[in-house]
């Protein structure tokens, strides 16, 4: 019997004797896995940047939405108009579990500095927002309890509009315009950077609660808010909180016993958890394409190998006549299967790496390539080239030598 | 003890609903250090006979013993392993893997042996030199003529080291004045190193270079002669 070694090198031979045929047959194979690897790496770095960005925001956050919870999904409907900003206060009061709760109240609008204007999402609420969502200030202060009370016309505006309407001018105590209404800039906050839906939360601009109802947008209510930010007092009694809110505001809405709440109050982790099952669903669906392709490419290598067996029929009848048994000739054509398989897997793994690295570095999406999607790919493309390979090599180990001679 | 021994040897193949009687009760046996010319007309049964004693294939019926071993019931697997010990195949399309060099050619039947590289070209290099082309090693099959080839393809048969060297036509590829070259070959071979040299052949020319010429006829062997030594 012919060492692995000895039966490696003649596959070698073999394929560099058909280079350009040995290529596109890998080809099917190197597609496949380099769109696994960058899958894997896409739909990794999708959930690792979704699991930051959540824990950035805070774990221990509920948000109440008006509204009847129709599933997972189903979102609330928008027409509902059922909580008002009392309601967030009473949740801070009344509620041991609750910290924090901060109305919200906003939309989006034009801002304006002298010739400058930039888009941004206008959010009125109160001081509690930003211990809710651990914001902290770069400069200047927070509105006051008594902003909220008189609405007064002062802002806190995010870094990306202090860059955009004043770039090296300091912001602090200039007035900016937000729907018509001259604003004071009171305080910047400290860079956010991209929520988990990829929306700049820098832009934006925090005026208090009763400006934004009372001087800027017309509500349906005069009080009515679209959300209140809730922290409960640590993790530990989120469920609690839960509950608390829900009792609270069911008493306050006169919800009777058996009648559906006019409000839903979520759970951040909820939303973890749906944004990385919705990645993971889609990683899955890529994965399987991917898949997909890399069995095409398994079926290019057996037809090549048979149209390979084929013609070296000759060479077959050769070596089986000076001593091969058919045990080596069919690890022979193994070991060629293999080594294009495994070649083209190779090359995948690299283009795959490589194209991990241009996704992210053109698209500036998170890629996070794994050991394990490496690993995964390289066996499956040798699990692939047995698997092809076997039926063309069993074929060529059971030529009878004296016919295969006489082949032409 | 003889080194081929063929006794009462049938050989039957079924040609669709037609059998074919090829060999009909051969026997003759071969001496170690012979050279022996099989001769006869296409349909004589002379290349099923060469088949058979190349461990290709299995006769029918009857017995063919191969250095004092009966091979006639062997598995494939166990005729792989006489072909590669014991028989040296030349075949008249010289029957050399192309792209491959004339060293790796004649390498091959060893690296089946699972003989080390280093020794595998060192006796390469020698069974090519004993068939004179040891400065052709690295030239590949189509860069060398067909004289050259078929000395290639000796120096294959020679590999191994096996006592029988077994040819099919070995000059039915080449003109007259090279095949003289390539039977003198068989000659000195058989002469100097004292190999036994069984040749298939259709010309009375080529089957004298033999000291002794078998003659078959539709599946029988009608005549088994000694060369005058001329």
């Amino acid at each position: 019997m012919m060492s692995l070694g000895e039966t490696a090198k003649i596959s070698f031979r073999a394929l560099r004797a058909n280079k350009t045929r040995s290529a596109l047959t890998m080809l099917g194979i190197v597609i496949g896995v380099t769109a696994v690897i960058v899958m894997f790496a896409v739909g990794n770095g999708a959930n690792r940047q979704i699991s930051q960005q959540f824990a950035s925001l805070g774990t221990n956050i509920l948000m109440v939405r008006p509204g009847t919870d129709r599933g997972p999904g189903g979102g609330a409907r928008s027409e509902v108009n059922t909580l008002v900003v009392e309601d967030a206060y009473a949740l801070a009061e009344h509620c041991s579990a609750v910290a924090y709760a901060a109305p919200v109240y906003g939309g989006g609008a034009q801002i304006i500095y002298g010739n400058a204007n930039y888009p941004a999402r206008i959010t009125g609420t109160t001081q509690d927002y930003f211990a809710v969502q651990d914001w902290e200030l770069a400069a200047g202060r927070t509105f006051t309890d008594q902003d909220v009370r008189s609405a007064t016309k002062v802002c806190v505006i995010g870094q990306t509009i202090a860059e955009e309407l004043f770039g090296w001018e300091d912001p602090l105590g200039k007035v900016i315009r937000v729907k018509k209404v001259p604003m004071m800039v009171v305080g910047i906050l400290e860079e956010l950077g991209d929520s988990p839906r990829g929306d700049d939360q820098d832009a934006v601009v925090l005026v208090p609660v009763t400006t934004a109802l009372r001087r800027m947008f017309s509500p349906p209510k005069p009080n009515s808010v679209s959300m209140i930010s809730v922290k409960a007092v640590d993790q530990d009694r989120l469920e609690l909180a839960q509950r608390q809110i829900e009792e609270l505001l069911a008493i306050r809405h006169k919800i009777r016993p058996g009648q559906q709440n006019d409000f839903v109050v979520h759970n951040l982790t909820q939303f973890i958890e749906s944004a990385k099952s919705a990645t993971a669903v889609m990683t899955l669906l890529l994965t399987a394409v991917a898949g997909v392709s890399l069995l095409v490419g398994g079926i290019g290598i057996m037809n090549i190998m048979l149209v390979s067996v084929t013609e070296r029929t000759r060479e077959i009848g050769i070596r089986m006549a000076i001593g091969a048994k058919s045990g080596d000739i069919r690890l022979q054509f193994l070991v060629e299967a293999l080594t294009l398989s495994l070649l083209g897997g190779i090359a995948g793994i690299l283009l795959g790496l490589g194209g991990a690295h241009l996704i992210s570095s053109v698209f500036g999406w998170a890629t996070e390539v794994s050991l394990l999607s490496i690993l995964l790919s390289f066996g499956f493309s040798g699990f692939v080239g047995i698997f092809f390979g076997y039926y063309p090599a069993y074929k060529a180990s059971l030529l009878n030598p004296i016919e295969a001679l006489r082949y032409e | 003890m003889a080194l081929v021994l063929v006794d009462k040897v049938h050989k039957t193949y079924a040609l669709g609903d037609l059998e074919v009687h090829a060999l009909q009760g051969v026997s003759f046996s071969i001496e170690e250090g012979e050279f022996v010319s099989i001769m006869g007309a296409s349909g004589s049964g002379k290349s099923t006979l060469m088949n058979i004693l190349g461990c290709l294939d299995i006769p029918s019926r009857g017995e063919y013993t191969l250095e004092g071993q009966d091979v006639s019931r062997l598995k494939p697997e166990e005729l792989a392993d006489i072909r590669r010990d014991t028989i040296g195949f030349v075949f008249q399309g010289f029957n050399l893997i192309p792209k491959m060099t004339a060293l790796e050619n004649v390498e091959l039947p060893m690296l089946y042996k699972g003989i080390k590289s280093r020794e595998r070209m060192e006796r390469a290099l020698k069974a090519l030199e004993a068939v004179e082309l040891g400065d052709r090693g690295e030239h590949q099959p189509h860069q060398l003529s067909g004289g050259q080839q078929q000395r290639v393809a000796i120096a294959r048969a020679l590999a191994n080291d096996a006592p029988l060297i077994l040819a099919d036509e070995p000059t039915g590829n080449l003109d007259s004045h090279t095949s003289e070259e390539v039977m003198r070959l068989f000659v000195r071979l058989n002469e100097e190193t004292g190999k036994t040299v069984i040749q298939v052949t259709h010309e009375f020319d080529m089957a004298r270079f033999g000291k002794r010429i078998l003659t078959f006829k539709d599946g029988k062997m009608i005549r088994d002669e000694e060369v005058a030594s001329s």
